[in-house]
């Protein structure tokens, strides 16, 4: 299947819109009507035909288009790509997970042909076409992570593992749900994860710490996590906030529909064999309150989740402005129907 | 979840005998596939079916983490064990097909780290030849002291002086003992790093040494190697199973687990890592602690157990299973 590759924006015009075919691949983040936090962690292994856990790294019409508007970030920006001195080895670990991965899944768009340390990779899609040799970063353009991590959809963050902890040790993070790389670079797992309401009480970041470390080499996991967005704008990044904060108190009734997107991010986590560090994807999937109640499960189901939400996580997640106005405006949606278990749509 | 539920099918492609006591094993996946790529200080762990027994024993790699057409292990036999160090000398040949687990790092070199400074007993050498070879590649300056108890025991020790040179000191307990540890940890450039494989002795000296010179927390790193003991049998009983099991004298409590097909988390087999901590039930009688991970307090709390290693003696024992 050859992917239509759409010719969008995520700034200014705001021109990204999801195609009716791409809708219903969407990953809805929740699976039951109400939400809390949870690990909710599973194996990433291929699920689903026409999903985006049918594959390593999901590859969708989105795709050219957010890598013009992670380069657009780049130029203004380069402190979104950085990686401490020791994270090189992790760095080429990274281009080996990706270009094996797509050459493997979407053959008709990547190819891989590796004799030796000499490597030969061409992306379709980006019309990018280099030889360069495994291991050596002097015959590639730049950083091998900055190079791999500009032709995979979605933010990637690399977590060095040692002294019994995860460090946040390198990154290329554009599409970013108000975190800064820049801030946070050198923390530690308790370190980046501190301003998160709840969850430390809930012992959940002791868990899924433990769980990290363990992750075994060849047995990727996945979880979902979301929040909202008002436009289409992939980056909603601190540093960037007085672009992007504003929009929030331009929601009104009659926009909603199309202003506010739900932001859901597709996160996996694998284990890299040279650096024993562990690649953290962020992959964002945007999506508009209107594309989203085309599917009636999912318009019943996010009008209870939105209704019912915690106040603290309304808060947490910067909904407070525009959040009874989305619930009134959900509620026409929500026939009171049961809604069937699990995120896919009936 | 545990690396070893997804094996990987190999053939033993070579056995040498390095000396009286030590061999080594070497393996090639059985389709010819490369194998998975690592990191120096990485292990594997292999299952052994030996009869009606099924073993796991996790071996530390010792080749090159550049070679991905086959990985190289070293056994040292151990004649009061379990077993699995007996059944890998006597019953393992070239050509014979079993299982290994992917490669698992807990004893991974610090990239960030200036220099290496890497101390072996006996054995415990086989890390640190993959490290020493990551290091050389990476171009980070390393020195290696090895420690044996003679140069006859002593596997590698030629091969390694003639690869490394004089990155490499060699010491032998009946031609002078081992290195001067104060000397050595108190001459190191800013940013150096100290691990050390060995035996429980060795360890302790270094780590105590180190940190009584004031070297910082983070900069020392050790791995143990530690099998489950041998004991007597006892019986088990696993509450969220709802079953009673037996583990044998020369099996682990962590194999007899796995081998009722109860699924229980782990990573070292060795009682370092903490994966296999399980929550205990109830406690009549005395549990074995064996491990390197629960603390003082929480083992006298009879409250936690490591199957990996630890035994019990009693009347009843339940676990949270």
């Amino acid at each position: 299947m050859t992917i239509q590759f759409r010719n969008e924006t995520f700034r200014n015009d705001f021109t990204y819109a999801n195609s009716p075919g791409n809708i219903p691949r969407f990953p809805f983040p929740f699976p039951e009507d109400v939400y809390m936090y949870s690990t909710n962690v599973e194996p990433h292994h291929a699920t689903r035909a026409g999903s985006p856990f049918e594959n390593a790294f999901d590859v969708d019409e989105h795709y050219v288009a957010e890598m013009k508007d992670r380069a657009l970030v780049l130029a203004e920006d380069p402190g979104r790509c950085q990686a401490l001195p020791h994270m090189e080895t992790a760095g080429w670990d990274f281009v080996e997970l990706v270009m094996v991965s797509k050459a493997r899944d979407y053959p008709d768009l990547f190819e891989l042909t590796i004799d030796g340390d000499r490597w030969h990779w061409i992306n379709k899609p980006l019309q990018i076409d280099d030889s360069f040799i495994f291991g050596d970063s002097s015959t590639l353009p730049c950083h091998p992570m900055e190079y791999i991590g500009r032709q995979v959809q979605g933010d990637h963050a690399i977590l060095d593992q040692r002294d019994g902890n995860l460090w946040l040790d390198a990154g290329i993070i554009t599409a970013q749900a108000d975190w800064s790389l820049d801030f946070d670079i050198g923390m530690n797992f308790f370190e980046w994860h501190a301003p998160v309401p709840l969850a430390h009480e809930l012992g959940v970041f002791q868990r899924a710490l433990k769980f990290l470390l363990s992750l075994p080499q060849g047995q990727p996991s996945r979880r979902l996590n979301w929040t909202l967005t008002v436009n289409p704008r992939l980056d909603t990044s601190p540093e960037n906030y007085p672009k992007w904060g504003p929009d929030r108190t331009t929601v009104t009734p009659e926009n909603i529909g199309e202003k506010v997107h739900l932001r859901v991010e597709l996160q996996t986590f694998w284990r890299l064999p040279r650096s024993n560090a562990i690649l953290f994807p962020i992959r964002t999937y945007l999506m508009a309150m209107n594309e989203v109640v085309t599917q009636p499960k999912w318009g019943r189901r996010l009008h209870r989740v939105m209704r019912d939400l915690r106040p603290e996580l309304v808060e947490y997640k910067g909904l407070s402005r525009y959040h009874p106005m989305l619930v009134e405006w959900l509620s026409q949606f929500d026939d009171g129907a049961l809604t069937s278990p699990g995120i896919f749509p009936d | 979840m545990s690396a070893s539920d997804h094996l990987i099918p190999v053939v033993v492609s070579k056995v040498v005998e390095v000396n009286s006591i030590i061999k080594r094993f070497e393996f090639k996946h059985v389709d010819g596939d490369e194998l998975p790529a690592f990191s120096g200080g990485a292990h594997i762990v292999v299952e052994m079916l030996d009869g009606p027994t099924k073993r796991k024993n996790a071996y530390s790699l010792m080749s090159s983490p550049f070679e991905r057409g086959q990985y190289a292990i070293s056994v040292r036999r151990d004649d009061d064990g379990r077993g699995g160090s007996k059944f890998m000398h006597e019953k393992v040949e070239a050509g014979m097909k079993m299982k290994i687990s992917p490669p698992v790092n807990l004893f991974a070199l610090d990239l960030r780290a200036k220099k290496h400074l890497m101390i072996a007993g006996g054995i415990g050498i086989t890390p640190f030849i993959a490290q020493m070879t990551q290091a050389t590649e990476l171009g980070v300056p390393f020195e290696l002291h090895y420690a044996a108890r003679s140069a006859s025991q002593a596997a590698y020790m030629d091969s390694l002086q003639d690869r490394f040179g004089d990155q490499v000191s060699c010491y032998c307990d009946d031609a002078g003992g081992g290195p001067d540890l104060v000397g050595l940890l108190s001459d190191q450039p800013l940013g150096t790093h100290v691990y050390v494989c060995g035996p429980r002795g060795m360890i302790e000296a270094v780590v105590q040494t180190a940190t009584g010179l004031g070297w910082p927390a983070a900069h020392i790193h050790f791995e143990h190697f530690l099998s489950p003991p041998v004991g007597q049998a006892f019986s088990v009983h696993l509450a969220k199973a709802g079953i009673d099991i037996t583990v044998g004298p020369e099996q682990s409590l962590l194999e007899a687990i796995e081998a009722s097909g109860t699924p229980v988390n782990c990573l070292c087999r060795g009682g370092a890592c903490g994966q296999c901590e399980t929550k205990v039930v109830s406690c009549e009688g005395d549990i074995a602690h064996n491990d390197h991970w629960l603390d003082d307090e929480q083992r006298a709390s009879k409250q936690f157990i490591m199957p990996c290693v630890s035994r019990f003696r009693g009347e009843r024992l339940e676990l949270d299973l």
